[in-house]
């Protein structure tokens, strides 16, 4: 029945990993916990969504028209023919007047009544035009309505030299640009994910602090397999949340249709893209979650846990930050030093990958945060070990060995002679 | 004292399984020391403890009885000394020999009892499906067949530690360190625990239990170890532990005074018209001649065996006051 340690260690993880994960998934507050983001996602699409509507109403601009009556029908052909073709936004065309010969419009005076969305007024006629508005407004519309007057004085619905066009699907400029907010958006989804998730393995050793279960299962199985299958099913849960919330933005995505607005395709492609960034969220919350589960074992209360645990997230934001910094100078020393540094290398590595299609620099990436990983749960577990029960040697594996060679010869002295124990064989009365 | 020798595992070998080694002891101890910042929570205990018998782990709160229970099972390590579990120096790794009812209670609360008893056999390696089973059996063969499917948060507390009793014996155990098994537990719930750890003893199981009440140590041991001030004074049968003390003499007398008086040893002390004091080393014979001689008048007498309760009150605060005095020394 004796199993090798590291059999004994899996085992015993797994054990604990599949208690917790089905504890933990099967229980009403996980439903709270799946809920929780989404309803923040909706709340705040939702809010987004609205906002938006009402600032396109509101923001929308108005260039108002007093021309002679005969001119504002050329007027608004030509508008509706251009617009698509005019450089920056091309403002609604609103009817003031319709002169007749010898009229004239105060131009002013309909500035300063009134309406909210009038921002600069079109007088004179289409061979004189008159713009009379705010300087700043002026200035951007001035081009655009010379250009309108002289198409519908014209009667055409193109300029008078229109040049030839070749349409290509990108331009580097684009592509870096587009690349850039793709690799900020991913480690933004990481940071937010590795934030939400990580500390939930905190909660949960506390939880079993205040049960009094943890030297049940300290006695039954080693601490190191009791660290490893908290972690394990905690990346687990988290995973199921990731797969709920991902479907379910999925879900709104489609139905949404072009209406979203669309990342553009990372270097490496989607589903790379999404899987780089599977892996790389395991990475970034075994390494937080370490951390999370050493300073657990050290806590005693929630409270001590909320203290000893606001540095890690000072750290993370840092991290955070730190990653983002370098997202818009790959191949600079300092993003080479995000990805050489464990805790901000996934999220250096994310932007990577939807920057540069080499894949070469993921596998590197990758099998050093795997060896990161190792380090920083044995560091995690010892910790764990010596803290959660006040257990454990001080010392390494070096001096266990010397302190077990010396036991051996302090077990020879001791055995080899007679022992401090009180001989109860030989009475104990008198 | 005598030589001591040691089984066939001696010399720092480790058995198999644990089976085999340490032929008729299941614990040996020796020199175990502990330290919590700086503190000396158990400073240099030695104990042997039997194969199959009923050991008692005695000592007054804070004594250090589950800091040794801890390090014994290798939950925790000494900073000193060695240990032997079941002829095993590495304790944890034959945890699947072992039970471990810990004094802080622990079951997770929206777990049924059932459940909560195949998982606690499952960490010790029975598998899942045959741990339920087990389970229910064992629940109801201790008529809490009613209760298997409820939530622990649902049982009273004398069930939900009946369950995690269970959970500490479901895997069959050759040893079973009970701490403090008593503590919370109202009369009735203490005799069925009695009743359960006699008979864990009678199938040739090893128990070592803590408390602080004596008197179940009285009644289920043969062998105890007293601990006080993280030292062990005494370890031995309960009846080397009563002989520990002189025998005391009750005896009434129908007079107040007399000549008599002067026979009476130093520590006689009167209540009344009985006088209490130790048996004298020279028997009792002497004094009842001098009180004959001087008619105090003997209306009864009595000599009476100490009991564990007296004997460990005595071994326990002598150990404390030894301690404390070397505490003053040390600071001195």
């Amino acid at each position: 029945m004796t199993r090798t340690p590291r059999f004994r260690i899996l085992g015993s993880a797994w054990v604990v990993a599949r208690r917790d994960f089905v504890a933990v998934t099967l229980s009403k507050t996980f439903v709270f916990f799946l809920l929780g983001p989404l309803f923040m996602i909706l709340v705040s699409g939702l809010a987004g969504g609205i906002g938006a509507q009402v600032r396109q109403g509101m923001d929308r601009p108005q260039l108002g028209v007093a021309l002679p009556a005969g001119e504002i029908a050329p007027l608004f052909a030509a508008h509706e023919a251009m617009q698509d073709q005019l450089a920056g936004p091309v403002p609604e065309l609103v009817v003031l007047a319709r002169l007749a010969p010898g009229e004239s419009f105060d131009a002013k005076a309909a500035l300063g009544e009134n309406r909210p969305r009038l921002a600069a007024v079109f007088t004179g006629t289409l061979a004189t035009p008159r713009l009379t508005g705010t300087e700043e407004r002026v200035g951007q519309w001035q081009g655009m309505v010379a250009t309108l007057s002289a198409a519908a004085r014209e009667g055409v619905d193109t300029p008078a030299v229109a040049p030839a066009t070749e349409i290509v699907a990108n331009s580097a400029a684009k592509l870096e640009r587009g690349r850039l907010a793709t690799a900020q958006a991913g480690q933004m989804v990481l940071f937010l994910l590795t934030m939400l998730l990580a500390g939930m393995v905190l909660s949960n050793l506390v939880e079993e602090k205040g049960n009094k279960i943890i030297e049940v299962l300290a006695a039954a199985i080693p601490l190191d397999a009791l660290f490893l299958g908290k972690l394990f099913a905690m990346l687990a849960v988290s995973l199921v949340g990731i797969a709920v919330w991902f479907s379910v933005g999925a879900a709104v995505v489609m139905a949404g249709g072009s209406a979203l607005p669309v990342l553009p395709v990372p270097a490496v492609g989607w589903p790379l893209f999404l899987a780089l960034g599977l892996v790389y969220f395991a990475m970034a919350y075994l390494l937080l979650g370490s951390l999370f589960l050493s300073i657990g074992s050290m806590a005693a209360t929630v409270r001590e846990v909320q203290t000893m645990s606001m540095p890690v997230t000072m750290l993370q934001l840092l991290v955070f930050f730190f990653a983002s910094y370098t997202v818009a100078q790959p191949g600079s020393t300092m993003e080479l030093l995000a990805v050489a540094v464990p805790f901000s290398s996934p999220f250096a590595m994310l932007a990577r990958a939807a920057q540069s299609a080499a894949l070469w620099p993921h596998l590197a990436a990758l099998a050093w945060q795997a060896l990161c990983v190792f380090a920083i749960i044995r560091i995690g577990s010892t910790v764990f070990r010596r803290s959660v029960m006040k257990s454990g040697s001080s010392r390494g594996r070096a001096a266990k060995r010397h302190w077990l060679a010396r036991g051996k010869a302090e077990k020879r002295r001791w055995f080899g002679r007679s022992t401090l124990v009180i001989d109860t064989r030989a009475g104990l009365a008198g | 004292m005598m030589k001591h020798e040691l089984g066939p595992t001696a010399g720092g070998g480790n058995t198999t399984d644990g089976k085999n080694g340490g032929a008729s002891l299941a614990i040996e101890a020796r020199g175990l020391v502990k330290r919590f910042d700086g503190f000396t929570a158990v400073d240099g205990i030695d104990l042997e403890v039997p194969r199959g018998s009923i050991f008692g782990v005695l000592g007054p709160n804070g004594a250090g009885k589950t800091t040794t229970l801890r390090m014994l099972l290798g939950i925790i390590d000494p900073d000193e000394g060695l240990r032997r579990t079941l002829g095993h120096e590495r304790p944890h790794e034959i945890a699947h020999l072992i039970g471990y009812l810990p004094e802080e209670r622990g079951l997770y609360p929206s777990m049924k009892a059932f459940e909560a008893i195949a998982f606690l056999g499952h960490l010790r390696g029975v598998p899942l499906k045959e741990g339920r089973k087990r389970a229910r059996a064992m629940l109801e063969e201790y008529g809490l067949d009613y209760a298997a499917t409820r939530q622990i948060r649902q049982l009273s507390k004398g069930m939900a530690q009946t369950v995690q009793l269970l959970g500490t014996l479901i895997h069959e155990p050759e040893l079973v360190v009970l701490d403090e098994p008593f503590s919370g537990l109202d009369a009735l719930n203490q005799g069925k625990l009695e009743g359960m750890i006699r008979a864990l003893a009678a199938r040739g199981t090893t128990v070592i239990f803590s408390t602080h009440v004596i008197a179940h140590a009285e009644r289920l041991c043969e062998r105890i170890a007293i601990i006080a001030g993280g030292k062990v004074p005494f370890t031995g049968l309960v009846s080397e532990a009563r002989d520990r003390l002189p025998q005391q003499v009750r005896v009434e007398l129908a007079r107040d005074d007399g000549t008599w008086r002067a026979a009476l040893p130093g520590d006689a002390r009167q209540d009344g018209r009985f006088w209490h004091f130790s048996l004298p080393p020279g028997g009792v014979e002497p004094l009842l001649r001098a009180l004959i001689e001087g008619e105090a008048g003997i209306l009864s007498l009595s000599i009476e065996r100490p009991g564990l309760h007296d004997a460990f009150v005595a071994i326990a605060g002598e150990a404390a006051a030894r301690a404390l005095a070397d505490e003053k020394e040390a600071i001195k």
